[in-house]
């Protein structure tokens, strides 16, 4: 971690941050449908991972906005994705929980819960077969712990030795219901324990996230096979913009949010980098900025041409 | 060579002239396959080209999506349609859609092997037919083998290709037997004309185009009619133009197939046919498939439940009474 880094993490966990309430406000202005999946108060987590991880193959879930910004996908084609536009990151065609982009190594945006995790399983075993330096990462929720497809893929993983990161977000919450309530203990690491090793981190300090993700890279990079990083966040929104969050007390919110990951890198930055507060304002502006310049792009991105809906079925068309 | 040795050459030669195949399932390496499909090739290219997997199919057919991701041609092999149901939301949310959500920008080249249908008392868990099923996921290009030449042929094509192909097999054809012609350039998506004929067209495929077969010379003999019989391999897409040339000639449609008739594969051929070429029929579209329950274990009631050389011949003399064949 280096001041040039903190300042990066930090200028993109607020985009991030503003990117998704600024993709709610176009929800609620009906620019966008669907499903949208907020990351706000998850943000340390995403942007840190991906920075941490930042070559290699990336698995994400369907709340993969911030993630996919933070992997250098531009945040003008992935607005422009939510709106349904051609100039999307998937032309329109996949929508806020389907962002693909194979350029960065970015491979979804998967909405079957755990459905993902086998994919990853098997892009890491291709990895190893071709002698590759690099690893794959997979992230999925606590929710997605108590499926088959996890547990399938934690075996298959320890079993091949697999140069394979699976990174737990536990927000607690599978959609409304609390883990406690569908898993017989909080920490979803105990469940790949007797497969590999395992580590957890507070997953609302970035520079945290940051040194354990860099570590597990290293040691999967080195040849160690597959770990497990379990990071403990906060989700401040409901599971989507239709969700009313209801299922959570005020106490239960507060003491969520006390621990807010945006104010921690800031006062980080302020601390323990030195940085002025200038230099913080000019990266909440640039972020404002880039922001404001992404929904401009894809309130003004063409509607694909209904020719599309027939495009990408098969690469040889019969 | 016999249907197994047939699918066996076109993996061989596929994985000896491209390391990026890869062919995973359970007991597929050292056990030679459940089939005898794979037999010898973990000799030949090690366990990191065989994979004996897990019994654990959504992992099997989910691993594969990933390796195709990831850059290989992977082959997966599962034991029968049967099991292929715990790997359906593999092959259907990923397999088939990754491509088009995406935008084009993932390609998986892969094929998901697998023998089905009613084989010796395998009871209802062993016995099922799928097709019906995975004909109407759109992403899916889905082959059916009867003939051995077009196993060797279509295999190779379907692993070569890249995009996802489900690749069906039928539990009592392994042991057919058959010629290869090598030099061949086959179409996989071009139906097979099994038999000339003028004045039914009989359409089939895996296992029931060689009943229908059996049943044919009593068919031709009770109605004094001749009989086409067409096998359609690849069951989608579906070679159309093949149908209807015949079916312009014969004007007279059969179906048969093994699978249940409510909701049946066969129902797409027949509702086409209503639409599409409806006055050049001059009888109502006979369908023969297996009875609406499941598989049961008894033989008798096993036989009775699917179309047989002797019922298919019965019914369609019956029908061709009827219509004034």
């Amino acid at each position: 971690m280096n001041k040039l880094l903190a300042e990066e993490i930090y200028y993109l966990m607020v985009l991030g941050r503003k990117f998704e309430y600024a993709a709610k406000e176009n929800y609620m202005k009906g620019n966008i449908s669907g499903f949208l999946h907020l990351d706000i108060g998850q943000e340390a987590l995403s942007v840190a991972a991906m920075k941490a991880f930042s070559k290699g193959d990336v698995f994400a879930t369907y709340r993969e906005h911030v993630m996919a910004i933070a992997r250098g996908i531009e945040p003008r084609t992935v607005m422009a994705e939510l709106f349904g536009k051609e100039a999307g990151v998937s032309g329109g065609k996949g929508g806020s929980m389907h962002l693909f982009e194979p350029s960065r190594f970015f491979y979804g945006g998967d909405a079957i819960v755990g459905g993902h995790i086998p994919n990853a399983v098997g892009c890491a075993y291709a990895r190893k077969y071709q002698g590759s330096e690099d690893g794959v990462m997979v992230i999925f929720g606590d929710g997605a712990s108590n499926g088959g497809a996890f547990f399938e893929s934690l075996n298959n993983a320890a079993t091949q030795k697999l140069p394979l990161l699976f990174l737990c977000e536990n927000n607690e919450y599978a959609i409304g219901t609390n883990i406690q309530r569908t898993a017989p203990f909080r920490e979803q690491a105990k469940k790949a324990e007797p497969y590999m090793l395992t580590m957890s981190v507070d997953g609302t300090d970035a520079e945290a996230v940051y040194e354990t993700i860099s570590k597990a890279r290293k040691m999967i990079e080195d040849g160690h096979g597959p770990l497990f990083v379990e990071a403990f966040t906060c989700r401040y929104e409901g599971h989507s913009v239709s969700d009313a969050n209801s299922y959570r007390s005020a106490q239960e919110m507060a003491h969520c949010k006390a621990k807010d990951s945006l104010e921690n890198c800031k006062k980080r930055l302020r601390e323990k980098w030195m940085c002025s507060e200038s230099e913080i304002e000019s990266l909440e502006k640039k972020a404002q900025k880039t922001v404001d310049d992404a929904v401009a792009y894809a309130e003004a991105a063409a509607e694909p041409s209904l020719d599309a809906l027939f495009e990408h079925v098969f690469v040889e068309e019969v | 060579m016999l249907y197994r040795e047939a699918l066996n050459r076109a993996l061989d030669e596929v994985m000896a002239a491209d390391s990026t195949v890869v062919t995973l399932g359970e007991d597929v390496g050292l056990y030679g396959g459940s089939f005898r499909v794979t037999e010898g090739l973990v000799e030949k290219y090690g366990e990191k080209r065989v994979i004996d997997t897990p019994i654990a199919e959504l992992s099997i057919v989910g691993n594969a999506v990933g390796m195709a991701i990831g850059g290989l041609r992977p082959v997966a092999e599962i034991m029968t349609g049967n099991f292929a149901l715990l790997a359906f939301d593999q092959i259907i949310n990923h397999m088939a859609k990754l491509r088009y959500m995406s935008n084009g920008k993932i390609t998986l080249p892969m094929v998901v092997r697998f023998p089905q249908g009613v084989s010796r008392q395998l009871a209802a868990q062993h016995s099922e037919s799928y097709e019906q099923m995975l004909c109407s996921v759109p992403g899916l290009k889905v082959l059916s083998v009867n003939d051995v030449n077009y196993a060797y042929h279509a295999l190779k094509h379907a692993i070569l290709s890249d995009d996802p192909f489900v690749f069906i097999e039928h539990e009592l054809l392994y042991n057919k037997k058959g010629e290869v012609d090598f030099e061949q350039d086959l179409d996989p998506f071009k139906a097979r004309i099994v038999k000339e004929g003028s004045d039914i067209t009989i359409v089939s495929y895996l296992k029931m185009v060689d009943d229908v077969m059996e049943a044919v010379p009593a068919i031709e003999k009770e109605l004094g009619c001749s009989c086409e019989v067409i096998d359609l391999c690849s069951l989608n897409p579906i070679d159309y133009e093949t149908l209807k040339s015949s079916i312009e000639k014969t004007s007279r449609l059969v179906m048969v197939e093994e699978d249940h008739k409510t909701g049946g594969y066969g129902t797409q051929i027949v509702s086409w046919a209503a639409e599409e070429i409806f006055y050049a029929l001059d009888a109502p579209p006979l369908r023969l498939a297996g009875a609406d329950t499941p598989v049961p274990y008894n033989r008798n009631l096993e036989l009775a439940g699917i179309p047989t050389p002797q019922s298919i011949a019965q019914d369609v003399v019956a029908w061709g009474r009827k219509n004034d064949v």
